[in-house]
């Protein structure tokens, strides 16, 4: 059982994180139409997260729930990949601040989307019935997630100077973290070997196709990788995902028990 | 009340999808089924879109419709099979259309992610609900909702949604 609990929950706050991480342009996206899709976009990955989390609370028993899951861990308990809790925008240091960079954006949905339809494709078959039919529900909702952001990750390649340069730039800040998709973490290895999940390294060399294919449409070059393997699903954070969570469960946690 | 099968179904029969309401769940294929369980009557029905903000109103539409009713019976959430639209009725697709909603085509068959994404042949038109012409263009993937894709027609220029294949 906690094979699964583990996996699901690395499963669940990929989803959880990154629909808070997108919902951040509710409002105040680049254009009306953009604004309106990473809304319905986050609130797909936020109903995958509350899937997976319901199924956690029934295999946990006792008074788990989704809400304590999303609500009452706190960033060391967290499993999604460090990739997906980074801020909209490029490395900064000290005191600087940016605002929020829209290919940023688009070059981790492209980049996450990629991986996560052809990984719900491959669950469709886990050996865990439950966690089958929400890879069968979220593979059918990833893949507009990817197409979308494929085709915008074109045209801000292929654009302007300006949407070139910084569209690479954005690659070449965030690429560097996908290895974390590659490097087995004990849950993922648990699960793989209990037939519920899917060992990624199987799922490589689509992934790869996939991303080039984009890369050569979009004239941007992929980024040599090495150095630091980021441990998000280990638990091992950046700094940024505190100020997430704080934002994301600041009212849950006024108000326990709270229902409106 | 000791209701039946096809009376829960008679009472749930013109319920309508809250936020498309020109189209009851029956013809949306959420209300998947009514049975006899081991404590009463069953309703079963299966979400659209995992995140859709509709599917706790249709619980309790649903809930509701049977306890006016007089009829008892539980309601039943079942995520497999996952809804398509394939399972959408010719007359409920008929219907979105009269509404301003172009209906979803058919699901590709057996389109796996890698094929999904590559360029397709031939993309099939999406024709305007309002005037029927094929010259439309998709303006975003995500429109109102998350199930429909943003549209505009080339010839009469209105904009419309597109219920998308899921």
């Amino acid at each position: 059982m906690s094979a699964a609990v583990d996996y699901l929950l690395h499963l669940a706050d990929n989803a959880l994180v990154l629909g808070q991480r997108n919902a951040e342009w509710c409002g105040h996206g680049p254009i009306l139409e953009e604004d309106i899709a990473q809304s319905n976009v986050s609130l797909d990955l936020i109903g995958q997260a509350r899937l997976l989390y319901q199924l956690v609370a029934t295999l946990k028993g006792g008074d788990a729930s989704e809400d304590k899951l999303a609500y009452f861990r706190d960033t060391h308990e967290f499993r999604n990949y460090t990739l997906l809790e980074l801020p909209h925008h490029g490395p900064l240091s000290g005191y600087a601040s940016s605002s929020l960079d829209y290919g940023t954006t688009i070059v981790r949905n492209f980049l996450y989307s990629a991986l996560m339809a052809l990984l719900w494709e491959a669950l469709e078959k886990s050996a865990n019935a439950d966690l089958a039919a929400i890879a069968a529900k979220s593979l059918k909702e990833v893949r507009y997630h990817l197409r979308h952001s494929r085709d915008w990750l074109v045209r801000l390649g292929d654009g302007t100077d300006e949407s070139h340069a910084r569209s690479q730039a954005s690659l070449d800040h965030l690429f560097p973290y996908t290895q974390e998709f590659w490097a087995h973490s004990p849950a993922e290895a648990a699960a793989v070997a209990a037939g519920i999940g899917v060992d990624l390294n199987t799922l490589k060399a689509d992934w790869d196709g996939i991303v080039d294919a984009a890369l050569a449409e979009a004239t941007l070059q992929r980024p040599a990788t090495g150095g630091y393997v980021p441990e998000g699903k280990k638990g091992v954070h950046s700094e940024h995902l505190g100020f997430l969570l704080a934002e994301m469960q600041s009212l849950a946690r006024a108000h326990p028990n709270g229902v409106w | 009340m000791t209701a039946t099968i096809e009376e829960v179904w008679a009472a749930l029969e013109d319920l309508a999808d809250p936020e498309i309401p020109v189209i009851s769940l029956r013809e949306l294929g959420i209300l998947r089924e009514v049975r006899a369980g081991a404590e009463g009557l069953e309703v079963v029905i299966t979400p659209t879109y995992s995140g859709c903000p509709a599917m706790g109103q249709i619980e309790d539409d649903v809930r509701s419709t049977l306890k006016n009713r007089g009829i008892s019976a539980r309601v039943v959430t079942q995520l497999a099979p996952a809804w398509t639209t394939d399972w959408m009725s010719a007359a409920g697709k008929e219907k979105l259309r009269a509404y301003g909603i172009a209906p979803p085509h058919q699901t590709p068959a057996g389109s796996s992610v890698v094929r999904f994404i590559s360029k397709p042949a031939k993309v099939e038109a999406v024709p305007c609900p309002h005037c029927g012409s094929s010259n439309t263009l998709v303006s975003s993937h995500f429109g109102s909702t998350a199930c429909k894709a943003l549209y505009k027609c080339q010839d009469c220029q209105e904009p419309f949604d597109y219920f998308k294949p899921y």
